[in-house]
């Protein structure tokens, strides 16, 4: 079972805090899919090269244009807080 | 006959002969929904004005005397993961719930060009992650053939909606078999395309290297008509393939003989449920029957298909939904007293429990310590497999699997048992590891609910598959079957 530390910390990591009242089960959970997927590890594989790019589609580049982007009012409209034309959130320097 | 009952060729062909208009197809499947969908709940959102105004716009242009394509005027759903512009589209998640795109997904836009009419957006598991729509952040999605069970998922809404006659073909997408496995349980042909083969561009991400969008239609002839307009180059996908894919439709009508088909036996053994099996097998004999050669072959490291699917896309999952942090859209939390309480607020009660446990397994296995223990090695799993197809396809045109090792469970059955649930996948999820293509079909029915044959084949090897498909239909009648509602 993972320790719930190391619970905490992941889902820290992941910006998630979880509800007392979750915490027993989400723990089971977690712990029973790493379990599985654990499984893995019956497998000898030193030597094989992990796989990136499922097809050959690779580096994919286009010309340094400058091409329209979107108007600011329609990138502002779903935006939870806003003001003075620009996304409103708390500070972010002390 | 309404005309809701009718499939996608059949309407295209009475708009184009005159006998029908745009506006009463749309009369149609609306009256249809209006009838049914209380009890499926297959939609999330419907946008009727838009949709009367564009079968206004099809029915003029016809009556002008413009020659218009196979899509004209035909009603379709899309799955609320898909972005439409100007339409909600919530992922089925709290976290996006007045979400309002302000642009079109590559795949939308071209139906769009094409005619197709937006019926409305349909539920999923939120943020596709599941395999019933049992997940979904604002309801339940039942399936047609029995409203005590699962449409499967997580495109459930996209298939209850086309086995219920409420769209003529639906948009899914398919990550570890979210398109074939409600397609199977729900008794429609569902189709994943070649990786690349269809622009994700506009798609909600999960799991960015498995991903694709396909369609669900009630025949194999109105999968390929649908298909060639989701084909095709995207340069806003830098994982778009840049290939002639021709026409589909010409895949139609074929003779298979001397086509040759592996039966993996992995996917036939333990956890299958033997009528299941039997079924598949049944409609394996039929292609034999047809001159194509069949044999057993092993697939051995399909047996590691699940962990390596749960390992990388759910580490895809954690880097993609990091932008779900309540700032430039979506549900921002009303209490918060600095930035990292706004972010972690924001998304502990904006997604739901599934998705924030997937979160979580993939930022763990992403983690330093544990990278190399968990996702490298899932990574080298993962070439294994699809060394492993590749090598199958050197030899055979098609492998044929059960798609599903069950047909639809009960709704509540498999919330409480987490490896049960992922079960459900175990057929499909190989398939999206290696990237090759695959097609649901229904071969029949047991104790009234439908069963589905998986039929895959190498990547860009979408002809063998229509192929075999489309004879296998052309000499069943299963395609007929449809729920009494």
């Amino acid at each position: 079972m993972i320790e719930k530390k190391d619970l905490h910390y992941v889902a820290a990591l992941a910006r998630l805090k979880l509800r007392e009242e979750d915490e027993e089960k989400v723990r089971e959970k977690f712990s029973m899919v790493l379990d599985y997927v654990g499984m893995l590890n019956q497998l000898d594989i030193e030597d094989v090269e992990p796989l990136i790019s499922i097809n050959d589609v690779t580096n994919v580049m286009r010309e340094d244009e400058i091409k329209e982007s979107m108007d600011r009012e329609t990138l502002l409209a779903n935006a939870p807080d806003k003001m003075y034309g620009c996304i409103k959130v708390s500070k972010v320097i002390e | 006959m309404d005309l809701y009952n009718l499939t996608l060729h059949e309407i295209r062909d009475k708009i184009r002969s005159g006998e029908i208009s745009a506006k009463e197809v749309l009369d149609s499947v609306y009256k249809r929904i209006e009838a049914v969908d209380g009890k499926i709940d297959a939609y999330l959102t419907l946008s009727k004005e838009n949709a009367y105004e564009a079968a206004e716009a099809i029915d003029k242009r016809i009556a002008q005397g413009e020659k218009l394509g196979d899509l004209a005027g035909i009603p379709m759903a899309v799955k609320d993961n898909i972005s439409t512009k100007g339409v909600k589209t919530t992922c089925a998640s709290k976290i996006l719930e007045n979400y309002i795109p302000p642009f079109d997904a590559h795949v939308y836009e071209k139906l769009k060009e094409a005619g197709a009419i937006l019926i409305g957006k349909t539920n999923l598991d939120e943020f596709a992650m599941g395999s019933s729509t049992e997940n979904s952040a604002f309801k339940i999605t039942r399936n047609p053939w029995d409203l005590e069970r699962v449409p499967g998922g997580s495109s459930g809404g996209s298939a209850a909606a086309v086995a219920a006659d409420e769209a003529f073909f639906s948009l899914g997408s398919d990550t570890g078999g979210s398109i074939r496995q409600p397609a199977s349980l729900c008794g429609v042909v569902g189709f994943k395309p070649t990786y690349g083969a269809v622009s994700r561009y506009g798609l909600v991400a999960f799991g960015s290297s498995f991903d694709q969008i396909g369609p669900f239609t009630k025949d194999v002839e109105d999968c390929a008509i649908v298909l060639n307009y989701l084909y095709g180059h995207d340069e806003r996908d830098s994982t778009s393939l840049q290939v002639e894919h021709g026409d589909f439709t010409q895949a139609l009508n074929k003779d298979i003989k001397g086509m040759k088909i592996g039966l993996p036996k992995e996917y036939f053994e333990e956890g299958i449920d033997p009528e299941v099996k039997r079924l598949v097998l049944d409609g394996v004999k039929i292609l034999e029957g047809l001159g194509a050669h069949v044999e057993e072959i092993s697939l051995p490291y399909s047996k590691y298909a699940l962990p390596v699917y749960y390992i990388a896309a759910s580490a895809e999952a954690s880097s993609n939904l990091a932008r779900f942090d309540g700032v430039r859209y979506g549900y921002r939390a009303k209490e918060y007293s600095n930035l990292e309480d706004l972010y972690i607020n924001s998304r502990s009660e904006g997604f739901g429990d599934e998705v924030k446990l997937r979160i979580m397994l993939g930022t763990y296995t992403l983690s330093s310590g544990y990278y190399d223990a968990y996702y490298n090695k899932a990574l080298k799993v993962r070439r294994l497999i699809k060394q492993e197809f590749d090598k199958a396809f050197e030899k055979y045109d098609i492998l044929i699997s059960p798609t599903s090792p069950t047909t639809a469970f009960k709704i509540g059955e498999r919330l409480d048992d987490q490896l049960a649930m992922y079960m459900s996948d175990i057929c499909t999820v190989p398939i999206n590891i290696a990237g090759i293509p695959a097609i649901s079909i229904p071969c029949g029915l047991s104790n009234g609910l439908p069963v589905g044959m998986q039929i895959m084949s190498r990547a860009l090897g979408e002809a063998s598959i229509i192929k075999a498909a489309h004879a296998f239909e052309r000499n069943t009648d299963f395609s007929k079957n449809k729920p009494t509602l």
